[in-house]
């Protein structure tokens, strides 16, 4: 089928923020930061900034016409930095000059007086000083205290998972335009139209009609422009406000990682019980989230994490925590798999200590224990339509486990200073937003009097491929080519209200509504047809563009029965509202039914290490994966690969690195790498698990963003492994991402020991 | 002026020859297709073609460029070619294109033009396509949403279809099959014209440059004219301005600074090409080599047959053909990678001073402490010079990064030996990202020089290179690590000339 986007992609077509044409009069905007990551602002000296060439304006606090404050889930965030500042990189003032390089020279010319406060980036002493964003969660099942007495083996550790920068590779931006009733109008690189027009309108003191935001495309997103996007769209639109002047804010490179948050980084203390049969009994685990300087999504994130803290497993016996720690970084924000990753990656060092400790293979704590039909999870919805195990055995047969654990062994005992590892990881991902009521879409359809159809939803399209199952989705339902669609850029004034692209599920949310509108639609115009051509509605349909009444083409064709219908006055438009059915959750109480359904997998992974160099291959990464009824499979598996390689990035080479001042000092692409060509897994298979999918997932296709991601954790395990067959000590920490360093001081541990200790005795 | 092709049309500007290729496509010619990722040469969205007029005047030579670093000023007298240059008629797609949409290559599209020129580079290369050129045609294009996968069966599939590409008239083949538009074929004529009218051009404004006070122009000692974008520069030396090769460093560094002010362009410096072998028993570089130049040296690779797998470290295909080893050597950082394995070639560089006198200094008489180089900022790197190694000799680079291509080292290193019956007879050993300058370790190589190659001697060698170096803790590790790193660099080295060195004594 017509994969809508790439065609224009390929040629250079497609139009991103930077791309929009500029009008006459534009100012660009540069954001003046904060240079200290924590203190009193005491003052802000723009005389010499406002003097230099070009400056037309610089924006602070006192500008704001609105409320300084931006927070989505906390009112804990200012646009423009207020009495304090929290992080280095936090927005201070907003220069606008007449060109790009003018506004970016008078940053230089701008003084600041900051009074010094301590700094804090580490969540565990945050937690210690009470330094929390929200008060911590417990999901609970069981009584995981009683459980330890009847377990036969207990273990217990600490495991690190370290941040992840976003790194799509359009910066954030945003273009505004002040509009003729005292509004603005702002073209957005957004993955949350709606927040940034909410936002802005608290901002400028606005009604949100009064806003109207619009996004034709990202350059990526990944998260990264789900709340973090709103700033900019808030501070190009403060601008075009106040001067009346169209106002354009892109970030450079630098600027954007330094200033947004990234995937929050988690220190986990965990406890683990098996019976004598190596069923897990009990699983207690704490999770420190490092939050950084506001709310933003963390909290939602750090929900995620505990539905996600025992993975893909059943645990009758569950104590699950997570404090939200106030750090001086910048705030951290929803990245790909939104905490989850985060908690399995704890529940499978969990089961990695335990292997380790027993002598026994780590699959086969994990294949004894996968959820099974019924089985609750620790919030009480029970593993329904369960494919645990059918993908870890699919799995197992189609690649042949045993067979591949035997050839890492075997060359291991053949290879000296070069040994390979595996690892099996399975996944559990639940689909839906956790806040029930952001389980709502909307979809507007016109049918033009030529035919042809547009569509309109909340869908923000980003590279997941969401217009095109949206366009697929309209054809289906109207019987007619994908070539008559066209789905319309993301507009706050054509659907109001709508939930950010996120969290997998915008294909389910704003395809059902596009199937209800365009069902609704085909309904009204084979009524009209029954009484135009004097046909039996029953069995009347549209197929290929032909109007069939049994079976039988009609006397019309979709073009001519559009036509007759506008000639006779029947509404070609129609407006559908989908919220997911049953789902509930109740968050005093930590129970409910959050999920539509869960997505299920299992990964095995391969890798090679250069026990030399301490340089290593993923040799293979092979996933079967429970996709349901893929309706598109070249857009499924490119999001497999591409979440999967993503997470391998973030396992491995992706090393966030912050000082104790809190500055970012993997500040740009040449310190901070995502995986190249030669990273990928030289062997990605991906086996389309034969499953029913689910009836809440769009034409039975399920949602396919994040749960990839996850797979990447296998990376590190096998990793962990090969190192393990090197120097067989049992005392290295779960410390991710498993960077080359990582690896070559876990070989030779003694070296590092001995320099450490030359070197504090030298000082 | 700068006068080139920008796709089919002709340019000529007055903007300053510093400022970035990428600039003047997005947002002089508004050619949109160009994406901005990083702007210093680590993502590959902003990749373009850069054709040259090949010495025989018939074929034009594309190479892949980053234009974010591209100095506006390297495109003069050549082809520079953006995405809206290649693209068909009426929405068709080239095969490159067709490719990477059949494969699902492209997702958010924002890097997917970045994969479409380096590809469409790869199909007017005269080498035959082989499925490992062509993914490394792509290795300086990062992409966040595909994982790879997709593209490299985009490639597969280009590399079939390439094999058909005849060895001659291989741009009518491609124009044929729609990898590029007809006026390809007309490049080499309109290039030679173009040649032949700024020569012309030059040589009028040179000698009427000097009785026209208010002239927006001089001409540079490069002979190249530039223009002065109004700043007042007649009283300046124009030997002090800035020389500008590649561009992969300084449009990195300093690009707001050096598009307001005249600059020496490198490339466009006659006799700065060309790597040659002298009687004397030297290997002379000119000072404009790329490390593209370098890879693809006859010369080089018959007396460094690793030469190549070495230089697949160094960055990426499109920096590697801007980069040049004398500004890699000049940028003076401490973990340069053509620095290092120079200095264990044992390479000298010359230095030409505004005067024409000129004066040879050893390469690590170059770097005095971070940063800090033993030549005036006139002085200019004109010629690289390296004794020519035995057929025996043992050459060998070794780098790891977080990274494995196109990344900076945490550490790197290189070691060139002699050994005879046994004995090491002659040595030197470098290492980069260990100390404030790219270091020559003198004590090390001294100390190995006259010992036999065994674990014992390689062993009692790292304790003496561990005095020698002083690597600092920052974003590419530790200086714990950097220390062990080295010393396995080192055994890697030896295990590499002698595999039957024993390990077990060594680790």
């Amino acid at each position: 089928m017509n994969h809508l986007d790439p065609n224009r992609h390929v040629r250079g077509e497609s139009q991103y923020l930077d791309d929009v044409l500029v009008q006459q009069g534009t100012l660009y905007a540069a954001v003046f930061e904060s240079p200290l990551a924590h203190g009193v602002l005491l003052s802000l000296d723009l005389r010499a900034a406002l003097a230099a060439p070009g400056v037309a304006r610089i924006l602070t606090a006192d500008d704001i016409p609105g409320h300084n404050q931006i927070g989505g889930i906390v009112p804990d965030e200012p646009l423009l930095a207020e009495g304090h500042v929290h992080f280095r990189g936090q927005p201070v003032a907003l220069v606008l000059a007449r060109t790009e390089a003018q506004a970016h020279a008078a940053l230089k010319l701008i003084r600041v007086e900051i009074d010094p406060l301590p700094i804090i980036t580490d969540p565990r002493v945050a937690a210690a000083q009470g330094e929390l964003i929200v008060p911590p969660r417990t999901f609970r099942i069981g009584d995981s205290a009683a459980a330890w007495a009847a377990c036969a083996h207990v273990f217990e550790g600490v495991a690190e998972s370290g941040g992840q920068e976003h790194l799509y590779i359009e910066t954030q931006g945003a273009y505004a335009f002040p509009t003729e009733m005292g509004g603005v109008r702002i073209i957005s690189s957004t993955q949350g139209p709606t927040a940034v027009q909410r936002h802005t309108a608290h901002v400028l003191g606005l009604g949100m009609h009064q806003v109207e935001v619009d996004v034709t495309r990202l350059g990526g997103g990944f998260g990264g422009k789900e709340d973090q996007a709103t700033p900019w769209g808030a501070l190009a639109a403060l601008g075009a406000f106040i001067t009346k002047k169209p106002v354009k804010l892109v970030l450079d490179r630098m600027a954007d990682m330094r200033m947004t948050g990234k995937r929050h980084p988690y220190s986990s203390d965990f406890k683990i019980g098996l019976d004598a049969d190596l069923k897990i009994v009990a699983y207690e685990v704490t999770f420190f989230q490092n939050a950084g300087a506001a709310a933003d999504l963390s909290p939602a994130v750090l929900e995620r994490t505990l539905f996600h803290a025992t993975n893909s497993y059943f645990v009758p016996n569950v104590t699950a925590t997570a404090f939200s720690c106030r750090t001086n970084l910048p705030p951290n924000t929803a990245f790909r798999g939104f905490g989850g990753p985060q908690g399995m990656f704890v529940m499978e060092s969990a089961i990695a200590k335990a292997a380790e400790e027993l002598g026994v293979p780590a699959s086969e704590i994990q294949r004894k224990n996968l959820l099974r039909e019924g089985d609750l999870f620790s919030y009480r919805q029970p593993a329904e339509m369960c494919h645990a195990e059918q993908a870890w055995d699919t799995a197992a047969r189609q690649y042949n486990l045993a067979g591949l654990q035997a050839e890492v062994e075997e060359f291991n005992q053949q290879h000296k200073l070069v040994k390979k590892g595996f690892a099996v990881m399975p996944i559990c991902f639940g689909i839906s937003f956790t806040k029930t009521p952001m389980n709502q879409a909307r979809a507007l359809v016109h049918i033009y009097s030529d035919g042809s159809v547009g569509v309109s939803t909340g869908a923000v399209e980003m590279g997941q491929g969401v217009n095109t199952k949206i366009a697929h989705v309209a054809a289906r339902t109207l019987g007619i080519s994908v070539n008559r669609v066209k789905v319309e850029s993301t507009n706050t004034t054509r659907v109001a209200n709508t939930s950010p692209s996120a969290a997998s599920a915008t294909a389910d949310l704003n395809g059902k509504a596009t199937e209800m509108a365009c069902a609704a639609l085909r309904e009204r115009l084979l009524r009209h047809a029954e009484v135009e051509y004097t046909l039996n509605y029953e069995g009347l349909e549209i197929h290929d563009e032909q109007v069939l009444a049994a079976g039988v083409p009609a006397d019309t064709t979709w073009e001519k029965l559009v036509s007759s219908a506008f000639w006779k006055r029947v509404a070609l438009t129609e407006n559908a509202h989908y919220a997911t059915p049953d789902l509930h959750f109740d968050a005093t109480t930590n129970t409910g039914h959050p999920f539509a359904y869960h997505v299920y997998g299992t990964a095995f992974t391969t890798v090679t290490v250069d026990c030399l160099r301490g340089t290593y291959t993923v040799d293979a990464l092979r996933i079967a994966h429970d996709f349901g009824q893929s309706f598109n499979e070249v857009i499924d598996r490119g999001q497999i690969e591409g979440g999967a390689v993503q997470g391998i990035g973030w396992m491995t080479m992706e090393e966030l690195a912050y000082n104790d001042e809190g500055r970012l000092l993997s500040n740009s692409l040449n310190s901070y790498k995502i995986p190249d060509i030669y990273a990928a897994p030289a062997v990605l298979d991906v086996h389309f698990l034969d499953t029913p999918g689910h009836p809440k997932a769009i034409l039975r296709s399920k949602a396919v963003g994040e749960p990839p991601l996850m797979y990447g954790i296998g990376t590190y395990f096998a990793l962990r492994d090969a190192v393990r067959a090197f120097q067989g000590h049992t005392e290295l920490p779960f410390s991710a991402p498993m960077t080359p360093e990582k690896v070559l001081v876990s070989l030779y541990p003694a070296f590092v020991g001995a320099t450490s200790i030359a070197v504090a005795t030298n000082n | 002026m700068i006068s080139f092709y920008l796709n089919d049309q002709p340019i000529r500007t007055g903007e300053a020859p510093a400022s970035a290729l990428l600039d003047f496509v997005r947002y002089h010619e508004h050619l949109k297709g160009t994406k901005i990722g990083c702007r210093e040469g680590d993502c590959g969205a902003c990749t373009v073609l850069v054709g040259e007029l090949a010495p025989d005047g018939l074929t034009v030579n594309y190479q892949s460029m980053t234009s974010c670093l591209t100095p506006l000023g390297n495109a003069h007298g050549k082809h520079v070619v953006t995405v809206e240059g290649i693209n068909a008629a009426a929405g068709q797609l080239t095969p490159v294109q067709q490719a990477i949409v059949d494969e699902g290559g492209s997702q958010c599209g924002f890097c997917t033009v970045g994969f479409v020129m380096s590809l469409t580079g790869h199909s007017l290369s005269d080498k035959p396509a082989t499925e490992k050129n062509t993914i490394a045609a792509i290795d300086g294009n990062i992409c966040r949403c595909t994982g790879y996968k997709s593209l490299e069966r985009a490639a597969a599939t280009l590399t079939a279809q390439l094999a058909s590409r005849p060895t001659q008239n291989a741009v009518a083949w491609l124009s044929e099959q729609q990898f590029v538009p007809a006026y390809f074929k007309t490049m080499p004529d309109r290039l030679a014209a173009l040649r032949t009218a700024v020569a012309a051009q030059e040589a009028e404004q040179s000698a009427t440059a000097h009785g026209n006070g208010s002239s927006a122009s001089t001409v540079s000692p490069s002979g190249h004219t530039q223009s002065q974008n109004g700043h007042d520069s007649s009283a300046a030396n124009p030997f002090a301005h800035p020389l500008l090769g590649g561009g992969t460093d300084l449009l990195v560094q300093r690009l707001e600074e050096l598009r307001e002010q005249p600059v020496r362009l490198v490339f466009d410096q006659s006799g700065r090409r060309g790597i040659r072998q002298e009687a004397a028993g030297r290997v002379v570089l000119g000072a404009a080599t790329t490390a593209s130049h370098l890879l693809e040296s006859e010369l080089m690779r018959g007396l460094l047959p690793h030469l190549p797998q070495y230089l697949k470290l160094v960055s990426s295909t499109p920096i590697r053909n801007m980069g040049t080893v004398a500004g890699n050597f000049i940028n003076g950082s401490p973990i340069g990678d053509l620095t290092i394995m120079f200095l264990a070639l044992g390479a000298s560089i010359t230095l030409a001073n505004p005067a024409g006198s000129t004066r040879e200094l050893a390469l690590p008489d170059l770097y005095l402490d971070y940063k800090k180089l033993a030549k005036t900022p006139e002085e200019q790197v004109t010629e690289i010079s390296f004794p020519t190694p035995l057929p025996g000799d043992f050459f060998h680079f070794e780098k790891v990064s977080k990274r494995t291509h196109l990344d900076i080292a945490s550490v790197n290193s290189a070691a060139w030996l002699r050994v005879e019956n046994g004995l090491i007879t002659a040595a030197r050993v470098s290492a980069g990202g260990v100390g404030p300058v790219p270091l020559y370790l003198a004590r090390t190589s001294a100390f190995v020089v006259g010992r036999e190659l065994t674990a014992a001697t390689v062993s009692a060698a790292n304790a003496v290179m561990q005095e020698e170096i002083t690597p600092i803790s920052d974003v590419r590790g530790t200086a714990a690590y950097k220390r062990l790193l080295l010393r396995q660099l080192l055994w890697a080295h030896f295990l590499q000339f002698a595999p039957e060195l024993a390990v077990d004594e060594l680790i």
